[in-house]
């Protein structure tokens, strides 16, 4: 028996694959998401975007707008408080609230094609529709600077006057501010070791420079947000969002009210992945609801979605690796431009402490810049800011076999970090099974099998992702028939309603099925973190564990006294207390007396875990090069992750397939096209090509189950880092099947068929 | 409104009968109109498939179509699918085989999948990813949804 095996037999629930709490009201089109809201006198917000890149605003005239009948309000930032530059909470990142606003609605200049700039309410659709176009907003148009390395230039045209380069020279510290005027928001450098003596040592050096597109999250839902401002000042929202407490707290920011004031009710989420984190429309809705005094709700289309969220970084990344004849890594550096899009706070620091954190390397070198470009501020998509470097790190790693005569996989398990080993940021890794994965990889029959026919190739690639923590929190109530009510704040986009049920279930000897779980507005559960970084299975599964323990300590004492035994003598297994006398009672039965026996048995609990439990995945692939289209065939796809204790495995499963094919859009088609001044060319489902059916094969999952040590059923974060090795896996089948490297992604078939004009230079590197 | 046309649909079974204004959409006619908000709408251009109802047994796009051009059909949203208290053998196979994380996409690809599976009993793997190429999941990768339609098929 293996010791996975041996590990689930300690459990009853967890491990085990129930069908989901919500899946009947998701099939039948009961389930209620965020544009599914109507309420009497609703009107219809739209918004008014700018037309231009980079320009500034002389004037807005909405005057003949308003005089349209139908029409009840316009918005600008007038109607919204001035903001200072000042740091608060957005979960994921700090945000800066003047930075946060200026994005919802442009104040002085527009600084991307789609930029906010004023809103309508009106009773219909159409007429608010008409209405945007009677706006007159009286624009300067100015130069618009459109990727990352031509921002840096100091001649380049400067998007925000007064910003100057902040300079961090260690992580998590706060650096000091360089006083130069630039686009270059901030500098991060992190340093370990000698580098330059760990280059000396090498007897082979890989150096490189990879370019990556602007790519989008993509779910299916569009942003949509209801509010409304009730006449005693209280704002109500309908939120679909990645939490309701993230969206309390960015619109009471924005609007310049108390928190207290703001409702925030989640709505069922259609997919965020990063990209729900941040508001965008919630506090217009709110203005707008101001104005009127109606409820209001604002619905983007498809276009607005990617021309006005968040998509995340475009990049380039020059890497440089030093290793001995035997494998041994001796020096690695990498620097690192991550476009953020008009404001600062692309996630170039995450992408420079996970790119090298598979391996253990004394001498490391890494700089990052923030750099600030004419198009959409980026948010957080998926392990944000990983997946870029590992592009280009993982597809130097597998150069660097290539050049050293070397197995791929071999080379990353000689190099291969191990728990107490430091990360690049110094931090010693928790218990985490990369290396049991790589081995798993290696002797897994996808990777001995082999590879037949011309223009075919194989690539590998690992990645990591750190996870968050956060807090939560959770509320489990024991009703009179035995079953057991759990209201958390986490919201569920993917399942989670399952996964903690589940929790719940194993603590108190119940079925999942037994457990009914919702998900409560921030009027009725306490504080809860985003569903974001990984952290819900986890740290609410915290929360919830914490919960119903207390509840199964008070069950213990109710049936002592109906025992009339001590409480110490009981002995709870299985959902059953008994009194080591041979008279037991059923979690029912306990249930059905908790009033007469002290009163109704319900207790709450918040997390805030010190230790979160990092993440590994490694990808293999087998792709089939068409050298007349250049259309890149995915053959055969096997995904292993160190997933901890999987708590739903098909629910893993599924994070997995799903960040791979997310994974598979970005290396071979996704991108934003721009014109020269800065609009998106193909701001549609159909030009903006995601994997459909036809460009998948089955996924394989191989589930590497390390338990992580922060949580009591070893359960750790899974849903992000499967997005991180995918790219680069395929470059590298690419490079296999046809000895051309390719540093650009997306890996079009027009670039395929551009790189195959070269000459051959690779033949094995997979 | 001036500009307003009668249309009669019988959806889900009910003649619903209303005055439209020939620009409606069919998917903001079932949602608006009707509060029928099981209809999805992800990109409002064709290409998603989130909003797919039956026209006549058929699967079609609800935002291809106006409310007008379906005057006189019959149209199954997924709130018409499987009777009261039974659900058809392709939500279930969805719920059973896990087959949805955010549940967007569900319903428009249960109901690609009952047309595909009226059309196909046994349709093999591929043509399984055929019959709902139409639809995008940005969450599963499919795989659990092609699960989900072979569960259907063989519960026939
Ligand atoms: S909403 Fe109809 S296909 Fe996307
Ligand atoms: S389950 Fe989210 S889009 Fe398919």
């Amino acid at each position: 028996m293996t010791s996975t095996e041996a590990r689930k037999q300690q459990y009853r629930v967890i491990g085990t694959r129930p069908i989901r709490h919500d899946g009947l009201d998701k099939v039948t089109g009961r389930a209620r998401y965020g544009a599914d809201i109507h309420l009497p006198g609703l009107l219809t917000g739209k918004v008014l975007r700018s037309p231009h890149a980079h320009a500034r605003i002389r004037g807005i005239d909405a005057s003949k707008a308003l005089a349209l009948p139908g029409v009840e309000a316009v918005v600008t930032a007038a109607d919204f408080p001035i903001h200072e530059d000042m740091e608060i909470d957005l979960v994921e990142t700090l945000g800066n609230l003047r930075v946060l606003a200026e994005n919802i609605m442009a104040s002085e200049k527009v600084l991307y094609r789609g930029h906010a700039v004023a809103a309508v309410a009106a009773t219909s659709a159409a007429i608010a529709e008409e209405a945007l176009g009677l706006i007159e907003v009286d624009y300067e148009v100015l130069p618009p600077v459109l990727n990352g390395p031509d921002a840096m230039d100091a001649n380049s045209p400067r998007l925000h006057e007064n910003m100057t380069t902040h300079s961090v020279a260690k992580r998590f510290e706060r650096g000091t501010d360089t006083g130069v005027g630039s686009n270059i928001a901030s500098h991060l450098q992190f340093k370990l070791g000698d580098p330059e003596a760990g280059f000396a040592e090498a007897d082979v050096i890989v150096e490189r420079e990879y370019t990556t597109s602007t790519v989008h999250q993509g779910y299916i839902e569009p942003h949509t947000a209801t509010a409304l401002w009730d006449f005693d000042g209280q704002v109500t929202l309908w939120s679909s969002s990645q939490g309701a407490f993230g969206m309390r707290a960015q619109t009471a920011a924005v609007l310049g009210i108390p928190e207290s004031r703001v409702k925030a009710i989640p709505m069922e989420i259609g997919g965020g992945f990063g990209g729900k984190l941040n508001t965008y429309l919630d506090p217009v809705a709110a203005a707008l609801s101001r104005e009127t005094g109606k409820p209001v709700k604002i619905t983007m289309d498809r276009a607005e979605v990617f021309i006005a969220t968040g998509p995340t970084s475009a990049t380039r990344s020059r890497i440089k690796l030093g290793a001995k004849k035997d494998g041994t890594l001796t020096a690695a550096w990498s620097e690192l431009v991550y476009e953020a899009g008009a404001f600062p706070g692309s996630p170039v620091g995450a992408g420079a402490s996970t790119g090298f954190a598979p391996y253990k390397i004394e001498n490391i070198l890494v700089d990052g810049y923030d750099v600030v470009v004419n198009k959409p501020k980026v948010a957080a998509y998926r392990a944000p800011g990983s997946p870029q470097a590992a592009f280009a790190i993982e597809s130097a790693m597998s150069e660097l076999a290539e050049k050293l005569g070397m197995d791929p996989i071999e080379l990353r398990l000689k190099n291969v970090i191990r728990p107490g080993d430091r990360l690049p940021t110094g931090v010693p890794l928790l218990p985490t099974g990369c290396e049991e994965m790589e081995k798993a990889m290696r002797s897994h029959p996808h990777y001995n099998a082999p590879i037949e026919g011309p223009n075919r190739g194989r690539g590998v690639a690992v990645g990591f992702w750190g996870n968050a923590g956060n807090s939560s929190s959770a509320t489990v109530s024991v009703t009179a028939d035995g079953g057991v009510t759990l209201v958390t704040g986490s919201v569920d986009i993917g399942g989670t309603r399952a996964s903690l049920a589940m929790q719940a279930a194993e603590v108190l000897g119940i079925t999942a099925e037994d457990v009914r779980p919702s998900v409560g507005d921030t009027a009725s559960v306490g504080w809860t973190g985003q569903t974001g970084g990984s952290r819900t299975t986890f740290s609410t599964g915290l929360a919830v564990v914490a919960a119903a323990e207390k509840v199964r300590d008070e069950m213990v004492k109710r049936a002592a006294i109906l025992l009339e035994t001590e409480p110490e003598k009981i002995e709870f297994d299985a959902g059953t207390f008994k009194n080591g006398a041979g008279k037991s009672l059923s979690f029912q039965e306990v249930a059905a007396a908790q009033v007469r026996t002290g009163g109704s048995i319900t207790a709450s609990a918040s997390s805030n875990p010190r230790q979160v439990g990092p993440a590994f995945a490694g990808h293999i692939v087998d792709v089939e090069v068409d050298p007349e289209t250049g259309k890149v065939e995915i053959l055969r796809y096997t995904a292993f992750q160190d997933v901890g204790t999987a708590a739903h495995p098909s629910y893993v499963e599924g994070q997995i397939q799903g960040a791979v094919a997310q994974g598979v859009g970005w290396a071979l088609n996704e991108e934003y096209v721009w014109s020269e001044d800065g609009r998106m060319e193909n701001a549609s489902f159909l030009d903006y090509r995601m994997p459909t059916t036809l460009d998948l094969p089955m996924i394989e999952t191989v589930l590497i189950e390390e338990p992580n040590p922060a949580h009591p059923f070893g359960i750790r974060g899974v849903g992000e880092v499967c997005i991180v090795p995918p790219m680069a896996a395929i470059a590298n089948a690419v490079a296999n099947a046809t000895g051309r490297r390719l540093t650009h992604l997306p890996m079009s078939p027009g670039r395929i068929l551009e790189a195959l004009e070269r000459p051959a230079t690779n033949g094995t590197g997979g | 409104m001036a500009n307003e046309t009668p249309v009669s649909i019988k959806v889900n079974g009910k003649e619903e009968q209303r005055d439209v204004e020939p620009r409606l959409l069919l998917a903001h006619f079932l949602r608006e109109d009707l509060g029928l908000t099981g209809t999805h709408i992800g990109c409002d251009t064709t290409q998603c498939g989130a909003c797919t109802v039956l026209i006549d047994g058929k699967s079609v796009k609800a935002c291809t179509v106006f409310a007008v051009q379906a005057d006189g059909s019959e149209v199954t949203t997924i709130e018409g699918v499987g009777a009261e208290g039974e659900l058809h053998p392709v939500q279930e196979g969805f719920w059973e085989e896990h087959g949805l994380q955010c549940g967007y996409c569900t319903p428009g690809m249960i109901m690609s999948g009952i047309h595909l599976l009226n059309e196909n009993k046994n349709p093999s793997e591929q043509e399984i990813r055929e019959g709902i190429s139409g639809n995008f999941c940005r969450c599963t990768g499919y795989q659990h949804i092609v699960n989900a339609i072979q569960y259907a098929a063989k519960k026939g």
